[in-house]
């Protein structure tokens, strides 16, 4: 299991909690269990995200590993000047 | 409404050109005798990016018309390197990395070389102020002045 | 073999290597190209038969569109195609279909200066006659270019009907996005605080201000394949939505990226290129377009509005017990997501134990923003650092010690999400305390600033090709327009990975149909992740090499070493071959297998996040309210200064563009909701003049994500200026200000509401 922490936003799709519990051994599965856990996470998943794991903010890579331990933290999809 | 021919010199040589008489010098230079590196930033005056020197004066060609150039001498950028060498100014800027991405290098180039040649020995507020017509979004203007008062000290020696 | 770096070394261990290109300051290498005139820019290319297109603008802040007849403008003479909305493709992603309106409006127009009709002609000035002749029909709505004033329930609603994600009840239908960030218990941080400090600020919005107005020149034949010239920030991201929007296929359209006179996130986005294209499809012949500059500025992305109310408690010893700050940016006719970025940005720079951001993005009849180097964080970190310079102020304390007290450091729970690995911020902090500008003196009306500043830094998909020729000498191909000396890093790290002298390396940039896809050059993405991409692809390069060497000698590749630019033997085969350099494999690339080339393709993660801190010195005259800035440093963590020049530069022309952002810079508008100083006399920037030499200190905290440590430079210098100006113009005049800019009238305004 690892545990995912959501901004603060998205915990009216979560029914109020922030960090969630999901089986995944990489990032694309961690994507994929949260929207079928939580359905309302599908649309804004779908938009686009990233991933900070460990602090170090990934953008779409579905194969970076996660270990049980890692802090994973969901985020939104960010663009620069 | 028929055009109008212009002879003039421009960087030294020999120039003809026809015009609208609406028409500026910046978009004659530019589409009439192919000088592109004289640029276009507001078609007002406002920031320097098309100056050249009219008969040894700083102007924005932006706001000259085309036909009056007619008989009068004009020096844009693409005149100031002799051949493969460099004017000390444009070196200058090279050495200090004065220029990030170049749209105002060319007005910047004219403007300062308008300024040594009336006043060989400015002051840094001098150069400020000289310049202050020519607009940089990139620099902060700190490595330009710093070349341009550089190229005037070696200028002096020389 | 190759010596590698190794994935997740420290920033100790990166310390520890010696460079021999990196850190020195070469001349650029389109440099000479940009002194003599020679370099081609967006509007400097022309073709045979091409024909010059403008674009009718909306006259209104807010009307919906009757009819538009374009009969007698088609009719004219020397006119050769005409389009509107309906020439191009409906779009199944609502970002797209925004940008595709913002193009050429649809239905309504959203601001004064929309789009509305573009017309291709023999010249401009037959093109700006037939405008004239086009009859657009429209109902004039009411209109709101406030953010506060586009919240209230009684405010004009821009996209009648439309439903946005994730909005909470009670907010009216302009409010397009809607966000919240933070952690720990708010309630309880406040209560151990001495004392708490609630202020409303405004920001006003601001233009990037690049010098070249947004030009191209587009072609497109009967075979329905085109070709696009184009100043951009992101050439790959223009073939994409030109092709989506006239709807062709991509491979059908190949996009040139000109040299472009500036950018700061401005030319992340189309507005001329899909018009362009769509004319030139019409009339079969090359169409270009170029912007006045006053269609840059009413009708190219400025940054977005702010009105903030924040509150920050701390102890009387300076700890901060709580922050919270409620953001409201308007970003004109269509949803962004600059709000949100204030919001994770805000308290980046703080290790806070109770920490909440809320960010509402809302829309107004205002030209769709774009992005502005860091967009979102300088209006939001002005705010918490003005109030941190606040209660130091009243509490009597040390404005530097109060952030090294309360620094992010390794290990810090940011205030967006994760966890911070090895950051620069106390060490750019103690680095400002150290330096003599801190305890100069101060004359009379002066006053000191002080500001921290934080930008994420991004990185992203990249493609890099690099080529081994015969003569020893290496052509490094990439994708990401070069806006402020990119070539010059990416030519500095090739040499420096394959050990050769930087004049044997030529970068350039190419087309999109010439190398692999990269994402737009924003987030001060470039030298970090095309760095990064250029250095594997001369690990690739190496390793070919390394392989033909092996094979000239009869020996295992695994037993060659690269070193100074040269194949070794190595193990037991040590010094028993002499070292064969890059131009003698090179040299015999035929002979030994074929040509040789390195290549990358990968979407880049690791990029560090970047801290700075900025010191000034104002002067204000009470009598003027002017404010003249009289000394100024930069501070700021580069992880490795590729080219220092250009680090610096980075840092200065960001700085000038938050002081300019401070003090003079504004959208006006008047009571019609038209724009009022769409012009460079009335939209100052920063002059020569107005400043003195902007100081810098490059630190150097290694970022454990690249080969090399690099980090992002490009956006967070400007940051902390209007927090330091703002601070700086506080004490100088003893008055605080809470509204951006401080023009001279405001500032008088506050002195004599003082007295």
């Amino acid at each position: 299991m690892v545990t995912v922490t959501l901004w603060g936003s998205l915990r009216s799709a979560t029914g109020g909690l922030k960090d969630v519990e999901v089986e995944a051994r990489n990032t694309g599965e961690m994507l994929k269990a949260l929207a079928k856990k939580y359905p309302a996470l599908e649309s804004v998943i779908e938009g686009g995200v990233s991933v900070a794991i460990d602090g170090l903010i990934y953008k779409e890579a579905w194969f970076t590993p996660i270990k049980p331990d890692s802090e994973v933290v969901l985020m939104p999809y960010m663009k620069g000047g | 409404m028929s055009k109008i021919h212009v002879s003039t010199t421009i960087n030294g040589d020999a120039v003809e050109y026809l015009c609208e008489p609406s028409e500026t010098l910046l978009d004659a230079l530019r589409d009439h005798v192919g000088l592109t590196g004289v640029k276009e930033g507001c078609g007002s005056g406002d920031c320097g990016a098309c100056s050249v020197e009219l008969d040894g004066r700083l102007v924005c060609s932006c706001l000259v018309l085309a036909a009056e150039a007619e008989g009068r001498s004009v020096n844009t950028v693409e005149g100031m390197a002799d051949g493969e060498k460099l004017h000390v100014l444009q070196q200058k800027l090279l050495d200090h990395a004065a220029l990030q991405c170049g749209i105002c290098t060319p007005g910047i180039l004219v403007a300062a070389k308008a300024l040594l040649e009336k006043n060989p020995d400015p002051t840094e507020t001098e150069v400020r102020y000289w310049l202050a017509g020519n607009l940089c979004r990139c620099t902060g203007y700190d490595k330009i002045i710093r070349a341009v008062m550089d190229a005037a000290a070696e200028m002096r020696g020389a | 073999m190759v010596t590698e770096y190794v994935e997740g070394s420290t920033g100790a261990e990166l310390n520890k290597r010696e460079f021999k290109v990196i850190g020195t300051r070469p001349p650029r290498p389109d440099g000479i190209d940009k002194v003599t005139g020679r370099a081609l820019f967006g509007a400097d290319l022309t073709a045979p038969g091409m024909l010059h297109a403008t674009i009718l603008r909306s006259p209104h802040a807010h009307a919906r569109i009757i009819s538009i007849d374009t009969s007698a403008a088609l009719a004219m003479s020397g006119v050769k195609a005409v389009v509107t909305s309906q020439d191009f493709v409906k779009q199944s992603s609502s970002g797209n279909q925004d940008t595709l309106d913002n193009c050429m409006a649809r239905g309504k127009v959203l601001y004064d200066g929309h789009a509305v009709a573009s017309v291709a002609a023999t010249s401009v000035k037959v093109a700006n006659a037939a405008l004239k002749l086009i009859k657009v029909e429209y109902e004039v709505l009411p209109h709101e270019t406030d953010v506060d004033g586009a919240m209230l329930d009684t405010a004009p609603v821009l996209h009648e009907g439309r439903k946005f994600r994730n909005i909470p009840e009670g907010n009216n239908a302009n409010v397009s996005g809607y966000w919240e960030f933070g952690h720990g218990d708010l309630d309880a941080g406040f209560a151990k605080a001495d004392i708490i400090i609630e202020r409303s600020f405004k920001t006003a919005a601001t233009h990037q201000g690049y010098i070249e107005p947004h030009a191209t020149l587009a072609t497109m034949g009967p075979d329905g394949r085109g070709e696009i010239w184009v100043c951009t920030q992101g050439h790959y991201m223009v073939r994409d939505l030109s092709a989506a929007f006239i709807g062709i296929e991509t491979s059908q359209l190949r996009v040139t990226a000109s040299e472009i006179g500036g950018g700061f996130g401005g030319k992340t986005t189309v507005y001329l290129e899909p018009v362009a294209l769509a004319l030139s499809k019409k009339a079969g012949r090359p169409v270009k377009m170029v912007m006045t500059r006053e269609e840059v500025f009413r009708a190219t992305g400025p940054t977005t509005s702010s009105s903030t109310d924040i509150k920050i408690g701390m102890t009387k010893d300076g700890r901060i017990t709580a922050g919270q700050a409620k953001l409201r940016y308007q970003g004109g006719a269509y949803p962004n997501i600059t709000a949100m970025l204030g919001a994770m940005t805000a308290f980046a720079s703080y290790d806070l134990d109770a920490v909440q951001t809320l960010a509402w993005n809302v829309l107004t009849n205002r030209p769709k923003q774009a992005a502005y180097r860091a967009p979102g964080a300088p209006m939001a970190i002005y705010t918490v650092e003005s109030v941190v310079d606040e209660l130091c102020q009243k509490l009597g304390l040390d404005p530097l010690e109060v952030r090294l007290m309360n620094a992010a450091k390794k290990g810090t729970l940011s205030s967006y999400g994760p966890t911070f690995d090895e950051i620069g911020l106390v060490a750019t902090l103690e680095a400002a305390k150290a330096h003599p500008h801190y305890t100069a003196p101060l004359g009379p009306n002066q006053g000191r600033g002080v500001s921290c500043g934080f930008w994420f830094n991004f990185a992203g998909n990249t493609s890099v090709s690099m080529n081994i020729n015969e003569d020893g000498t290496v052509a490094v191909i990439e994708g990401n327009p070069d806006i402020g000396g990119s070539r010059a890093s990416i030519s500095m790290m090739a040499a420096e990975e394959l050990g050769i002298p930087l004049e044997k390396v030529r970068t350039i940039v190419a087309d999109t149909n010439s190398i692999g896809f990269n994402d737009v050059t924003d987030g001060s993405r470039v030298t970090f992740a095309v760095g990064l991409a250029t250095i594997k692809a001369a690990r690739a390069a190496i390793k070919n090499m390394c392989g033909r060497a092996a094979q000239v000698w009869g020996i295992d590749a695994d037993a060659v070493d690269w070193v100074d630019g040269a194949a070794v033997p190595t193990g037991h085969n040590a010094g028993e071959f002499p070292p064969m350099t890059l131009a003698e494999i090179a040299a015999d690339q035929a002979k030994t297998g074929g040509p040789i080339a390195g290549h990358h393709e990968v979407n880049v993660d690791g990029a560090g996040v970047s801290f700075g801190v900025h010191l000034v010195d104002v002067e204000v005259d009470p009598e003027t309210g002017f404010t003249q800035i009289k000394r100024y440093t930069v501070f700021q963590d580069a992880g490795k200064a590729i080219h220092p020049d250009y680090v610096e530069g980075q840092m200065q022309g960001g700085a000038v563009q938050g002081i300019g952002w401070a003090l003079n810079e504004e959208y006006i508008y008047g009571e019609d909701g038209k724009l009022q100083n769409a012009g460079f006399l009335d939209y100052r920037i920063p002059v020569a003049s107005d400043l003195p030499m902007i100081d810098t200190v490059i630190l150097e905290i290694p970022n454990p994500g690249h080969p090399y440590g690099v980090r992002g430079v490009g956006e967070t210098g400007i940051v902390p200026p209007l927090a330091a100006v703002a601070n700086g113009v506080s004490h100088a005049a003893g008055v605080r200000m809470f509204e951006l800019p401080m023009s001279p009238p405001r500032i008088l305004a506050a002195i004599d509401g003082a007295k």
